[in-house]
């Protein structure tokens, strides 16, 4: 049976495959039952399992303590209790031996049947801990199955990859394997999974609500990114449509993927610089290969989404390196930790703070954590010998704040200096422009940073004081709202009169509906998801600077975001008629 | 004798908290340095038995503020391990050295 399915298309473009579902608790129980020779082996994954477990629990618990309090650490203190139960291990070890479960399955049975007890409780404090029941079985079985990339790398056929949601960690590994589309039910446009899904470039929709229960693994399914909806199960007069649709897709592809040599430079000879958005070290080089110009945010938060915790400086200082030198002496501009509002480290904390957005984030969390910022801070000195580098500092609301960043990193540079360990002095130091706050001091700022980059994701959020991440509200999230155009025209304005380096990080940087505008604006650097690089690339090949100006003085004079919507969305056709976007 | 000596005492939850994380652990940690068979009942609640040594299975007892409990122990050091046990419940799971 054919069934349409809407939701909000993050990549735009035709993918055709078979489904392969990752189910609700994320992990794909590969199968249920072995043979008996096989008992062995599960019992003995299990155990090692188990082992891995206390001990990275261990880890991050001495992690919280120390920069935590004791509090936080007892959080993990029961985990590891019942992970190191004889109960526990006895009764999943005697269901593998007696039932002959895999070692997966047999922990997934017995955790549910354990999590159940709880719904049965009266203390609503104690159905809390599910929560934790369900996160000690997802450690589990992380340890028992390896990385669920495992699964996906046995793909024999082009596959849609079909799921509730996607951790960033499991969005980095879908290159390289035969997932062709991605369909979720959760998410909104500008989540992190979007823009990891946007860096990956492949047709992706999300927000689809319940697709992970209406279609079965192995069920034919399109994605039709630029129409928002996928369909599964197609009819064969639909299927022979998109096919054609597919083919020409690839054949656009192909074509962006010329452009890689060719320089930004507008019709009227003016260069543009193109820089990439990055989370992970690898998507450096990546960048790079798109034909971009070099990075211009690389999030380093990331590093502390892994199973690890918070990583160490050598850690940290490995995946610095790793970038700088993946740019291939392209420059790379570092942001400082941007950690506090996700739901990851909201998920992490002890106490949740209402208002996270508000609330103790990015550099005020550095600022409030000293050690650990300045570990970030001599890990980045000394990755800065590799090549052309620049920090940023990111949610700056005053000149005091960055004073004391600075101030900060020049005391990293002093213990470095007395170690003796080589660094660059001469790093240009600027910020990420992303309150109002700034944006209203931006003259003041311009004398004391080296840079501005402007993070229209989360000044957009401050300014209509909207949660993008919050599906009931994000429909007023809209870049082209009259009111950020105005801030982006006064911000600009002011950088290119200081002399100082503006450039845009935030998504709509990639997308090709705000580049007129933007190029008439004055934005000379543009960072984005290095999947858009090709098609921002073509559309400044194809404009003047007057053409932009030009619309971007009208575009200023609408009122409403819709208005400037449609005007950008007529300008922008005229020049590239048949591209979706 | 020694061997079959079995100590039953009652004791009130008294901690705003209950038997949560900390206290679960706590309770379970002091329980395993003795060599008896330590048991728990929430008789505010029910008959069930609950191993006194086990984290995952101490979290069911389910025993907040108020509720009534009995802490049983079986084996030689049982007298020991019942008075360090209902000790640590009366003076709301506070560490001694506090």
């Amino acid at each position: 049976m054919m069934e349409i399915l809407r939701g909000i298309a993050v990549v735009p473009g035709v993918a055709i495959g078979e489904a392969v579902m990752l189910d609700a608790e994320e992990y794909r129980i590969p199968y249920r039952t072995v043979s008996q020779g096989a008992v062995a082996g599960e019992l003995e994954r299990f155990d090692e399992a188990v082992v891995t477990s206390i001990d990275e629990l261990e880890r991050q618990s001495q992690w919280l303590n120390t920069h935590m309090g004791r509090d936080a650490a007892n959080v993990f203190s029961w985990h590891i209790g019942v992970l190191s139960d004889d109960n526990l291990r006895g009764s999943i070890q005697t269901l593998i031996s007696d039932r002959c479960y895999s070692a997966s399955y047999a922990t997934s049975t017995f955790m549910r049947n354990y999590q159940r007890r709880f719904l049965q409780m009266s203390d609503p404090l104690l159905v809390e801990r599910i929560r934790d029941v369900r996160d000690i079985e997802r450690r589990l079985l992380r340890n028992i199955l390896g990385d669920s990339r495992e699964d996906l790398a046995h793909l024999t056929t082009p596959a849609i990859l079909i799921a509730h949601d996607l951790t960033p960690t499991q969005t980095v590994q879908l290159t390289g394997t035969l997932v062709v589309g991605v369909a979720l039910d959760v998410g909104g446009a500008t989540s992190h999974t979007a823009i990891l899904l946007r860096s990956w470039g492949r047709p992706a929709v999300i927000g689809l609500n319940d697709v992970s229960t209406r279609v079965s693994g192995g069920d034919t399914v399109v994605i039709d990114g630029s129409n928002q909806l996928i369909v599964a199960n197609p009819d064969d007069a639909t299927l022979d449509e998109y096919r054609n649709q597919e083919a020409s897709f690839i054949r656009l592809s192909d074509e962006l993927s010329t452009l890689k040599e060719l320089p930004a430079v507008t019709g009227d000879g003016v260069r543009i610089q193109l820089v990439g958005n990055i989370e992970f070290p690898p998507e450096a080089r990546i960048s790079v290969e798109k034909g971009a110009d070099g990075v211009g945010l690389y999030r380093t938060e990331f590093l502390f989404l892994g199973p690890e915790g918070a990583p160490s400086e050598e850690a940290q200082y490995e995946a610095y390196r790793a970038a700088i030198i993946g740019a291939g002496g392209k420059p790379v501009t570092i942001r400082t930790f941007d950690l506090g509002a996700d739901k990851y480290t909201q998920e992490k904390r002890y106490e949740q703070e209402r208002n996270p957005m508000l609330g103790l984030r990015s550099i005020r969390y550095s600022l409030a954590n000293l050690e650990m910022f300045k570990t970030q801070l001599r890990a980045f000195l000394r990755a800065s010998v590799e090549g052309d580098v620049r920090l940023m500092f990111p949610l700056l609301v005053s000149l005091m704040e960055f004073r004391q960043a600075k101030m900060t990193l020049h005391d990293a540079m002093e213990d470095l200096e007395e170690q003796q360990t080589p660094f660059r002095r001469d790093i240009p130091v600027g910020m990420m422009l992303e309150t109002p706050a700034a944006a209203m001091q931006v003259k003041e700022f311009c004398r004391e940073v080296d840079f501005v980059s402007i993070g229209t994701n989360d000044l957009l959020q401050y300014m209509l004081a909207v949660d993008r991440g919050n599906e009931r509200v994000s429909r007023f999230y809209d870049p082209s709202h009259p009111a950020l155009l105005m801030v982006l025209r006064d911000v600009i304005r002011a950088c290119t009169r200081a002399g100082v380096d503006c450039s845009l990080c935030g998504e709509m940087a990639g997308q090709p509906l705000y580049t007129l505008l933007l190029l008439g604006l004055g934005l000379r650097t543009f960072s984005m998801a290095p999947a858009n690089v090709p098609e921002v690339k073509k559309l400044i090949r194809l404009v003047t600077i007057t053409q932009a100006q030009r619309v971007a003085r009208r575009a200023l004079r609408l009122e409403t975001e819709r208005q400037v919507t449609n005007y950008l969305r007529a300008e922008t056709k005229k020049i590239l008629p048949e591209d979706p976007f | 004798m020694a061997d079959s000596l079995v100590v039953v005492r009652e004791v009130i939850v008294v901690n705003s908290e209950g038997f949560h994380a900390r206290p679960v652990m706590m309770f379970t940690d002091m329980a395993k340095l003795f060599r008896a068979n330590i048991a728990v009942t929430n008789i505010s609640q029910g008959h069930e038995v609950i191993d006194g040594k086990s984290p995952m299975h101490l979290m069911l007892l389910n025993a907040p503020k108020g509720s009534q409990v009995r802490i049983s122990a079986e084996g030689e050091d049982a007298e020991a391990a019942v008075a360090a046990l209902v000790g640590l419940v009366q003076r709301g799971f506070v560490d001694e050295a506090q």
